[in-house]
């Protein structure tokens, strides 16, 4: 008898082969219907997992039974945490939504766009619920794959291709850096298992500079997946590309299972303090994610740039490593998750209306698409960390988190990267939906053609409910229990090993967080309101400033979209990452 | 002398870096990736082996006697089915930008920036 885990594993990759073997036979809307009853089941039965997870602590299952004795083990374990559950199930939800936005979205899509779809979801959630680092490889490359097919799928443009193409040379650089630093990590310590590598090298003593290096090759992948600067080049290439219902869930949960697994390998192998390395990339990303965000006048390539900003800042919470940072960084990324996926959704709509995304050609075109112009204004706000909004509860609760270490700057980037990225959508939504500011000159250089056939008709309702609903739910994420997701940070950070060697699951007794409703957390959220509207406006209506228009010529000029660069950027990254980790510890 | 099977590793993902870095042609960018890839092959199977040991199968050995550690071999042939899967795409991929934009060259592809 398999369990939920596990079923939760094999229900879309069954699904995916039978559509596969007969999608070609079987009309639209039976494909439809099944892909969406799997998509479905999987948030079922990782729902029960959840909620064991939480109730009774992290479910373990070791595949074929090869469990653990005294600690030793030769078997492959899967390790349903609740933040590991979680980030499988945010999967699966993001799935359904995109499922339900290509109903309407997709007229003429064949059975492959479901499969690929499903055998996504399946990668994604195996590779958050692996216990095992070459198992991670394995779904890190199977997810990564599908992810190029799905960028590359409409392949009749030349830009889709050319952007797949990059997306997919830089990352399978990165999985076979991590590749290399798992045979190496494999080599010193004879495991394969997080838990058991953390084991052998905690008795081991001190790690030595060969094993950091073997950690940060590790980490390089995952770092790519992330889209850390500087490996983030391939990210705003596929997700401009991209079709909108597949940048929903690239945004919304790819690039962060990059930084949840930084934060998996970081705990079990490494633990520690607070790793000043790894939050230097994080503030660097951070910072230049917001700039190039507040550079671009291609809608989907300014969402792509904010995702960049907010990974910056999951990634310096998860340097601070503590328990308390993660549990802002699982608020931020659930609000997060759901306000980008509302915002690519609002993105989609432009595209299927006018053929275009450049804002500047969307000049005052969209003022009568009033439900879209609602998610752009909301969505901006939340971005720049409008109360309640999951990213407000969460960037106020990794503040509280960096006090204690003096990280003065996380909050002044935090707030850049809020003002920034927020400002840069509310700007978008002055200028397209309200034709504010001047009239713009420029000529369009390329069309890009629909990703449909033709306009879908008035009223496109299944298009518009993800958007809605995805929306409302990145600003409510406060209504989650915090004291669970406090409960699972304390677990993800203390009681990984115990669990998986020893099976001692265990509840951890965390309290619940501090409240964010005091007068510095309230003011965080407004100062970077203010701090969005003031880049709006000076967006809108400030001109062109002469120092910051050279600056982003030449920011833009680096992502050249070469990808010979990108590679280098990698390699210069890599070293640099290394060197500063084993000259810092 | 296992340092040297350590030192080629890096000598070939180095050289296929470079072969990338500088490439005028995707289709050679392709290939300069599996052989980067192929670097990871040597690390794995020379971080398994062991000076007089014999091949993993049981069948027809004495038991006792020492064999290289077949797991990192289990590793190298899921990583050759990986790479295999990646660079049909990637030049799937290659012939389609071929096709739409009449040109192969990293340098002559227009940025996506704009």
């Amino acid at each position: 008898m398999l369990s939920a885990v596990e079923l939760a594993l094999a229900v879309p990759f069954v699904t995916a082969m039978v559509l596969a073997a007969a999608g070609r036979w079987l009309p639209r809307v039976v494909v439809d219907a099944v892909a969406m009853a799997a998509a479905l089941t999987v948030i079922g039965l990782l729902g029960v997992v959840l909620w064991r997870a939480v109730r009774h602590g992290t479910v373990v299952v070791w595949l074929g039974g090869w469990g653990p004795h005294g600690g030793i083990s030769n078997g492959i374990p899967l390790v349903a945490d609740p933040f590991a559950a979680g980030l499988a199930l945010v999967v699966a939800v993001l799935t359904v939504a995109a499922l339900m936005f290509s109903w309407r979205y997709f007229t003429e899509v064949q059975a492959i766009f479901h499969v690929l779809m499903l055998m996504f979801l399946g990668a994604m959630c195996a590779f958050a619920l692996t216990g095992d680092v070459f198992d991670a490889f394995v779904f890190f490359e199977l997810m990564s794959t599908v992810a190029y097919v799905l960028t590359g799928y409409r392949a009749e443009e030349a830009r889709t291709v050319h952007g797949a193409l990059n997306f997919g040379v830089v990352n399978s650089i990165g999985a076979y850096l991590t590749l290399t630093g798992i045979a190496l990590m494999y080599g010193r310590t004879g495991e394969l298992g997080f838990a058991a590598i953390g084991e052998r090298v905690r008795a081991a003593g001190e790690p030595d500079a060969g094993l950091l290096v073997a950690f940060t090759l590790l980490c390089t992948g995952f770092l790519v997946k992330a889209a850390a600067v500087p490996f983030h080049f391939w990210l705003a290439d596929a997700h401009a590309v991209a079709p909108t219902p597949v940048c929903v869930l690239f945004s919304g949960i790819m690039v962060e299972l990059g930084v949840y697994a930084v934060a998996r390998a970081h705990w079990t192998i490494l633990g520690g303090t607070a790793d000043a390395v790894l939050a230097g990339f994080g503030a660097v990303t951070m910072l230049l994610g917001g700039v190039m965000c507040v550079l671009q006048p291609h809608i989907k390539r300014l969402l792509a740039y904010s995702t960049i900003s907010h990974v910056g800042l999951l990634l310096t919470c998860v340097a601070l490593m503590r328990a308390d940072a993660l549990t802002g960084a699982a608020f931020y990324l659930l609000g997060h998750a759901g306000v980008k996926s509302a915002l690519f959704i609002g993105a989609g709509m432009l595209l299927n209306r006018f053929q275009t995304v450049d804002e500047t050609e969307l000049h005052g075109r969209a003022r009568g698409m009033r439900v879209t112009s609602c998610l752009f204004l909301l969505g901006g706000l939340g971005l720049a960390g409008l109360p309640p909004g999951g990213m407000w509860l969460g960037k106020v609760l990794a503040e509280r988190a960096a006090e204690p270490y003096g990280w003065w700057w996380f909050t002044v980037l935090g707030l850049l990267a809020a003002g920034l990225t927020g400002g840069a959508v509310l700007r978008v939504w002055l200028r397209v939906f309200h034709g504010a500011g001047a009239a713009p000159t420029r000529h369009p250089v390329e069309h890009e053609d629909a990703e449909t056939a033709e306009p879908t008709p008035r009223k496109p309702l299944p298009m518009l409910v993800p958007g809605v609903l995805l929306l409302g739910g990145g600003l409510l994420t406060v209504v989650l229990p915090a004291s669970a997701v406090a409960g699972g940070a304390e677990v993800f950070t203390t009681g990984y090993t115990e669990a998986v060697l020893y099976g001692e699951a265990s509840v951890a007794p965390a309290g619940r967080p501090p409240s964010p409703w005091t007068f510095s957390g309230v003011a965080s959220g407004l100062a970077g309101i203010v701090a969005a509207l003031a880049v709006a406006a000076l967006g809108v209506w400030g001109g062109r400033l002469p120092q910051p228009a050279r600056l982003g010529t030449v920011l833009r000029g680096l992502h050249s979209g070469h990808v010979g660069d990108y590679i280098a950027w990698v390699l210069a990254g890599i070293a640099l990452f290394a060197v500063l980790t084993v000259v810092t510890r | 002398m296992a340092w040297a099977a350590y030192l080629t590793a890096g000598w070939i993902v180095l050289a296929g870096f470079y072969g990338i870095v500088t490439s005028r042609n995707l289709v050679h960018v392709v290939v300069c990736l599996s052989v980067a890839q192929s670097a990871t092959y040597l690390l794995l199977l020379s971080v398994g082996y062991r000076w007089g040991a014999t091949a993993p199968v049981f069948s027809d050995i004495r038991p006792g006697r020492p064999v290289v550690d077949p797991v990192v071999q289990a590793m190298t042939l899921t990583d050759v089915v990986v790479g295999a899967t990646v660079t049909a795409l990637l030049l799937a991929l290659t012939v389609q930008v071929s096709k739409r934009r009449g040109t192969v060259d990293p340098d002559a592809l227009r940025t996506l920036e704009e």
